[in-house]
């Protein structure tokens, strides 16, 4: 089996649709260590790609005005048990433009990986980008992830974010994204995370509401439970009139685990208001019930509610 | 031989942290008969209703509630549901992430969801896909949980304010659901304070003070609620002359 069918098996177990590969319309591109297996482009977009020694860079520019009408797929991925993977990206919306960016992660047998991603990513005036980023990573917790990200939301632009672990061990993950967001800009930002083990959890999404009328949400959702820790720290600054932004966490703690949420909110404007809400603790009692009612087993009422909020 | 008997409970302690909430409490009901508890606010009728469903710190300190002949006094909450009983809470919770169509077949039961929903007066299309979230207003979520209580098929459904929440214009809806109820051969504990709604019951009953005080037909209790007369305790204990 060659590589690429190997890194397609996993993304297919992982959930992932491997038929993109085949879909001429589609842009794409599937990377197993630090090597390119597969790419391709369209009308549209430029992808310059690069390989060095742990990993490879690319560089994406959606042209002016063009609006990608199939999301771009981006597959990583380190197959083996041991490796290091350095993901270098530099996407670029120009003006009015779209696109939609699905990633999926995979580590199916990693035992000692590092996946490090480095990414800056330029949503131009009147542009809209959406990045979803799901990982797997198998069963054994031998992984490190750090994906740090910054962005820049220009003039009525629109920046959408989604990350997703919930299968397989996490691991440790240590997220840093850093969002700037330009005048009457939109950002959300959302993570949704299940920890088991000793899984090790550290999230920080801050969203700066640079423009006026910028606004702005950063959501997290995580579930732990046996020894899993996590730390969540969701920040928005306020810096011009009219912002709003909002930071909402629930973490669901199970067993020994640990959770600490840091929601951290600055306002340096008298025209900007940022709220923000925390909750941490065990399932809620009155939704247990509510479920215990309807015939489901105490561990059913919680299953139910742990995947609700990472839905 | 009554589905539910409440028998002589004591529960809980009142605001003066002496006399108990449920004073020796007992009520019966027959299979597929609707009983309409009436009562003012802070009678107990809540607290009742958490009694026999078996939510958490709900034990009765003495007395017996059976169910099918069953003593149920220790049964968890979803063993409860198991043998049959539910509730819908006067205020339901709210659930991130869960769909009304997944809520409404959290377990297999032959009853069709959009069925239900129709039931409580909702267009399916509209709401099969939305969340049981805040989304909602409070009485959307409101026929939602009467329509997932009636999938359940239950055979005794407590059901705590049905009427709470709802527009004027919809109690026709909450008597649809109530008559739903009754087809279907289940019992239910209407606990209301809508007259209209209590008639449609078989019988009804009085709460006071945390003892039933008047039983017999709707119109009967109704019309002793209304005359605010307190058998029970003349108005000494209760004040409710």
């Amino acid at each position: 089996m060659s590589e690429l069918d190997e890194l397609m098996l996993a993304l297919g177990e992982a959930g992932g649709d491997k038929s993109v590969l085949a879909d001429e319309g589609i842009a794409h591109l599937s990377v197993s260590g630090s090597s390119i297996l597969s790419s391709r482009q369209v009308e549209g977009i430029d992808v310059r790609t690069k390989e060095f020694r742990n990993g490879i860079s690319a560089k994406v520019v959606v042209r002016e005005g063009v609006k990608l009408a199939k999301p771009v797929h981006l597959c990583f991925g380190v197959l083996h048990k041991k490796g290091t993977q350095k993901i270098e990206m530099d996407v670029r919306l120009e003006k009015n433009s779209s696109a939609t960016i699905i990633a999926h992660c995979i580590f199916p047998k990693a035992e000692k990986v590092r996946h490090i991603m480095d990414a800056v990513v330029d949503v131009g005036e009147g542009a809209e980008m959406r990045y979803s980023e799901t990982h797997y990573h198998g069963l054994s917790g031998g992984i490190e992830v750090v994906p740090k990200l910054v962005v820049h939301v220009g003039k009525g632009g629109r920046y959408y974010t989604d990350f997703t672990l919930i299968n397989g061990r996490v691991g440790a993950l240590a997220i840093d994204y850093d969002v700037h967001a330009g005048e009457n800009a939109v950002v959300e930002m959302t993570a949704r995370v299940f920890g088991h083990a000793t899984d090790d959890i550290k999230i920080k999404e801050k969203v700066s509401l640079d423009g006026e009328n910028a606004r702005g949400l950063v959501k997290a959702r995580v579930a732990i439970e046996d020894e899993a820790t996590a730390e969540i720290t969701g920040i928005t600054e306020g810096n011009a009139a009219g912002c709003r932004g909002h930071v909402d966490c629930t973490e669901i703690v199970k067993d020994k685990a640990v959770a600490k949420a840091y929601p951290f909110v600055q306002v340096t404007h008298p025209l900007a208001k940022v709220t923000h809400e925390a909750a941490i603790g065990s399932v809620d009692k009155r939704q247990m019930e509510t479920l215990m009612a309807h015939g489901l087993s105490p561990e059913e009422a919680v299953n139910v509610i742990v995947k609700g909020i990472l839905k | 031989m009554p589905l539910l008997a409440v028998d002589n409970v004591v529960f809980g302690k009142g605001p003066d942290g002496k006399s108990p909430i449920l004073d020796g409490l007992t009520l019966a009901i027959e299979p597929g008969e609707v009983h309409a508890l009436l009562g003012t606010n802070g009678t107990g009728k809540s607290t009742l209703a958490g009694l026999i469903m078996g939510c958490e710190s709900y034990r009765p300190a003495s007395g017996e509630i059976r169910f099918d002949s069953r003593i149920i006094n220790g049964l968890a909450i979803h063993e409860r549901a198991r043998l049959g009983i539910t509730m819908a809470w006067q205020e339901p919770v709210r659930f991130e992430g869960i769909s009304v169509a997944d809520y409404l077949s959290l377990r297999q039961t032959a009853f069709d969801p959009a069925a239900c929903l129709e039931l409580v007066g909702l267009t399916p299309f509209l709401y099969l896909s939305r969340m049981v979230d805040r989304s909602l207003s409070g009485g959307e979520r409101k026929r939602i949980e009467l329509a997932s209580v009636l999938a359940l098929r239950p055979r005794l459904a407590v059901l705590d304010e049905p009427d709470s929440g709802i527009d004027m214009l919809s109690i026709q809806d909450v008597i649809n659901v109530i008559s739903e109820f009754k087809k279907s051969g289940a019992a239910v504990l209407l606990i209301t304070h809508r007259e209209e709604i209590a008639k449609i019951a078989d019988r009804a009953s009085q709460i006071c003070n945390g003892r039933i005080i008047c039983s017999g037909t709707p119109e009967k209790v109704a019309e002793h609620y209304k005359a605010r007369h307190c058998l029970a305790c003349n108005g000494v204990e209760c004040h409710y002359v």
